[in-house]
């Protein structure tokens, strides 16, 4: 188009195209302003404040059913060290099994089309025979039983403090799910959610999501030896939801350890100690720090489960604060012989 | 017949598509120039030539991603192997440095060795002696890349005259990658292998691996926050299924970073851009490998025979000369600089160009065209430079605490005479731990490896990075050797806490997961209990001042006999900026002088 001659007067036409055009960048501007605007401040990008906790329990738990109930290979083990050893080792799946039966079954706990996360303890690069992590027969065991109910899918997975595809190749709890079918997630950075977990230390973490959009939440902790918090099992095992700088967490970690168990409430607590570390814990090294209980107990009290875990590395409940912490917020009793207990 | 109405309408479809292709395969090959007629005398090329060349496209790709693919594929994965069985990557990815000649010549000048692998690189050496320099043209991957690069850009001189004379020999220019080989093959006879700063493979390894894979996990990373935070349920799980296949096929679940990486990507950015002006401009000026492999070259038994006479100078040779090696008529062949990637021969409508195996050499230069007293200069600059870059204080007086080398590192001097600077074992360290020296083992270790334990410590049980390790800088050993299993474990430095940070020590507050973190067995780190006072943070209310309560910390220590240097505690501290345990240099096995314990002090084995 050419441009009319510059002799001519601008036309209307050409004026108010020319006025409309400023004021559609101008008046774009201001509404840009205005949508923008901020207005600063330190507490604007806090979000909203109920905590987002995780219950996962059974809403009413039958009360002819046990509330715990303890496999033992053998009879004395947890209590004398010098107790005699078994000829042939009992089966660690044999003695879930037996636990888990005498709970009522494992469609107690889970109904069909079920999504379950078996949460056992992946944390370091270390092999079964060093017990820092849990035993993969016992992982393995669980995800069969949970399928065996219903389950549509099992995931296993845990946030590692070591490397984590080692551990989880290492600690033989990668081949030994893999191979009974358990859908097996490896810690990734886009696979947590910053979460308000609501605690008295514990408020805006990463939360690794598999755990917060299950319908089942299944622990499985391993029981040991920690040289901060004297004995680690159901409770702490709650470390590996989190992501981000959980270093931070030692400097009150008791009440982080009671914050974690406040936010997530498993449906089942399965501990494992069919090889407990003694000493050195939590990651040991050294196989002579580890020694053969040959027990699994498995409960929907996870205070109570830890209450009884702690006495196999000679710990008395009432010397635990974070035991104490949990029971004060009502999470459950450090007195397990108080709950129906049965001795699978 | 059937009538057409009785066509279904996906039946349709098909026949519409299958005409399109027939359309768009003829359009190809217009493009392509198959079927095309040929300019000049229109003579059509040898079958042989066409079907050979069509053959290096295939082999340049095949190459390029074998490359990438071994680059995607250094780093571990995990794999379902036993609890018991050791961690090692199921494929050679150090393959391509492996079989890098210059590589190996270079080791060979400052060891006198040729270590393990590197014998593969005779394989090329060989190739080269029968067909000339075909590495460059077939099979480098980082000449691929030029290759593509110069293709994808010619922009401003890619049409024409300019074009061709682009591709025209420039002696001055060409001749700099033999002056710079020549330099640093007399850096590494004096003791130092700092060639891999410009051996192509390297160059590849190091850019794409520290800088363009991270780069992109990071752009991606960015993109799922992106996704996740849109709340829409398709696109977050969309989202996470590509992350997760990216996590497990291209880069790992953790997002890496490298020390000062921003100078190599910068760098490959230029190089990339320079065949903008000059197509291959790396592969033609600045390649010390293609300059070993050109002056090797000169024996080769399959070459370019010209009938000059058949020319009639239309340049059509020179359009797609990769090497810039006077295909044309009138002129010799230079030989030292052909690629052998056969598009002149293939392009040229007459009966000009031929390659043969025997051929006449009556039309070729086979050798470098050299200024001798300028090959003395850079052969005494390389070899001086290595001695003159030793009177700074790196490496005899003050030595760098952050020098922290991967496990199974040998002593300092012959590291330098290993180490290429390729970059392998950085790219496979499963923690992030390894990481390319800026200055802090001086100029002369730009890029050697390096842990900083505040991004990642050394993994207890993995030794990948000497897997990786193509020339020995870091030796391959096994996890018993590391981890001291019925011998002393391999030290790679000594933790040191600074007390005026520590938790326990200076704030009257429970910690140690330094002592936690620390593999070792018995622990390095010991934990004395104390009772300690520590302040209320509040005023009492009458005004006085705070309360001191006792409260029980456990303070850790360090001994320094059991301590490997790892750096998980220092990882692992919670004291963000500057922790208060961090790994230094000191007590590295590999040194017999910068131990701190008597007992480790020995005069008596070797050097350093």
């Amino acid at each position: 188009m050419l441009s009319p001659p510059q002799t001519s007067p601008l036309s209307r036409r050409e004026a108010i195209t020319r006025l409309a055009k400023v004021g559609l960048v101008l008046g774009s501007a201001g509404a840009i302003g205005k949508l923008a605007y901020d207005r600063g401040g330190m507490d604007l990008a806090r979000g909203g404040s109920a905590p987002q906790t995780r219950d996962y329990r059974e809403t009413y738990p039958p009360a002819d059913l046990p509330q715990m109930a303890i496999a033992r290979g053998a009879p004395g083990l947890e209590l004398d060290p010098k107790a005699p050893l078994p000829a042939a080792a009992p089966d660690p799946a044999s003695l879930v099994l037996r636990a888990i039966t005498a709970m009522g079954g494992m469609k107690r706990f889970i109904s069909n089309g079920d999504i379950v996360v078996v949460k056992p303890n992946i944390g370091w690069d270390r092999t079964p025979a060093h017990a820092a992590n849990t035993n993969p027969l016992v992982v393995a065991e669980v995800v069969r039983l949970a399928y065996d109910a219903g389950a549509k899918t099992v995931v296993v997975t845990d946030a590692s403090c070591n490397e984590p595809g080692r551990c989880f190749q290492r600690s033989g709890i990668w081949k030994a799910a893999y191979d009974v079918g358990a859908d097996v997630v490896l810690p990734s950075e886009h696979r947590f959610r910053g979460m308000r977990l609501g605690g008295e230390v514990l408020h805006e973490w990463p939360v690794y999501k598999a755990l917060v959009e299950a319908d089942k939440v299944i622990n499985v902790p391993v029981a040991k030896h920690h040289n901060l918090s004297k004995y680690t099992g159901a409770m702490k095992n709650w470390y590996g939801a989190l992501g981000g700088r959980r270093n931070r967490l030692h400097q009150n970690i008791d009440v982080s350890i009671a914050d974690l168990a406040t936010f997530m409430r498993p449906t089942l607590t399965i501990i494992d100690a069919t090889r407990v570390l003694m000493r050195n814990g939590p990651q040991g090294g050294n196989i002579a720090d580890a020694r053969d209980v040959h027990i699994v107990c498995a409960s929907i009290d996870q205070v109570a489960a830890d209450a009884w875990g702690c006495g196999l590395i000679g710990r008395k409940p009432e010397d635990m604060p974070y035991l104490a912490m949990g029971e004060s917020r009502g999470l459950g009793t450090r007195n397990w012989k108080s709950l129906r207990v049965a001795d699978a | 017949m059937i009538p057409e109405r009785k066509l279904s309408s996906t039946k349709k479809a098909v026949f519409t598509s299958t005409s399109r292709l027939a359309r768009a395969l003829a359009a190809g090959k217009k493009r392509l120039g198959i079927g095309r007629p040929r300019s000049g005398s229109g003579l059509p090329a040898r079958k042989s030539i066409v079907t050979l060349v069509w053959v290096r496209r295939f082999a340049q790709t095949f190459f390029f991603a074998l490359f990438t693919w071994l680059l995607f594929e250094t780093t571990f994965r995990g794999s379902f192997a036993s609890s018991e069985s050791s961690v090692r990557l199921p494929y050679a990815v150090e393959g391509f440095l492996l079989a890098d000649p210059f590589v190996a010549a270079m080791t060979l000048l400052s060891t006198h060795t040729i270590y393990r692998g590197l014998a593969w690189s005779i394989a090329v050496l060989a190739l080269t002696l029968v067909f000339g320099r075909v590495f460059c043209g077939w099979i480098c991957p980082f000449g691929t890349l030029h290759h593509f690069t110069a293709w994808l850009f010619p922009s401003r001189y890619g049409k024409g005259t300019k074009r061709v004379e682009s591709n025209k020999t420039h002696e001055r220019r060409q001749r700099v990658k033999y002056y710079l080989m020549v330099g640093f093959l007399a850096a590494a006879a004096t003791g130092s292998a700092i060639g891999g700063l410009f051996d192509p493979i390297c160059v590849a390894v190091r850019a794409i691996g520290l800088g363009v894979i991270p780069a992109a996990q990071y752009v991606a990373g960015v993109a799922g926050q992106g996704a996740a935070a849109s709340n829409i349920r398709p696109l977050q799980s969309a989202s996470d299924v590509t992350q997760d296949f990216f996590a497990q096929a291209v880069w790992q679940p953790k997002q890496f970073y490298f020390h000062q990486t921003w100078l190599i990507v910068v760098l490959l950015a230029a190089i990339l851009f320079l065949n903008r002006f000059v197509p291959r401009f790396w592969c033609r000026v600045l390649c010390p490998l293609g300059a070993f492999l050109g002056v090797f070259s000169r024996f080769a038994l399959f070459g370019m025979e010209k009938d000059h006479a058949k020319c009639t100078d239309c340049n059509l040779c020179l359009v797609h000369c990769q090497g810039a090696d006077s295909p044309q008529g009138g002129v010799k062949h230079r030989q030292d600089e052909c690629h052998m990637c056969l598009n002149c021969e293939s392009a040229c409508p007459e009966d000009v160009i031929k390659f043969r195996f025997l051929p006449k050499r009556v039309s070729t230069t086979r050798e470098p065209d050299l200024v001798r007293r300028t090959t003395l200069v850079t052969a005494a600059a390389g070899a001086i430079a290595i001695p003159a870059s030793r009177i700074a204080d790196v490496i005899d007086a003050n030595y760098d605490k952050r020098v922290i080398r991967p496990p199974g590192s040998v002593e300092e001097r012959e590291f330098l005479e290993r180490c290429i600077r390729c970059a392998e074992c950085m790219k496979v360290c499963p923690n992030n731990a390894l990481h390319p020296a800026w200055f802090e083992a001086g100029i002369e270790g730009l890029w050697t490896p390096i842990l900083i334990p505040r991004i990642g410590y050394c993994e207890h049980s993995c030794v990948l990075c000497g897997q990786v390790c193509p020339t020995g800088a870091i030796q391959k050993i096994t996890e018993k050797q590391k981890q001291g299993i019925g011998q002393k474990p391999i030290s790679i430095g000594t933790a040191f806490y600074d007390f005026g940070r520590c938790l326990p020590w200076a704030m009257s507050t429970p910690c140690i997961v330094c002592e936690e973190f620390c593999p070792t067995s018995p622990k390095a780190i010991w934990i004395e209990e104390v009772d300690v006072p520590k302040r209320s943070p509040h005023a009492q209310e009458n005004g006085k001042e705070p309360l001191m309560e006792m409260v029980h910390v456990q303070r850790p220590h360090i001994d320094p006999s059991l301590c490997i240097g790892c750096g998980a505690c220092e990882k692992v501290c919670p004291v963000q900026d500057a922790p208060a345990v961090y790994v230094t240099s000191i007590g590295e096995t590999r040194s017999t002088t910068n131990v701190i314990l008597l007992e480790n002090t020995s005069y008596t084995s070797g050097k350093g």
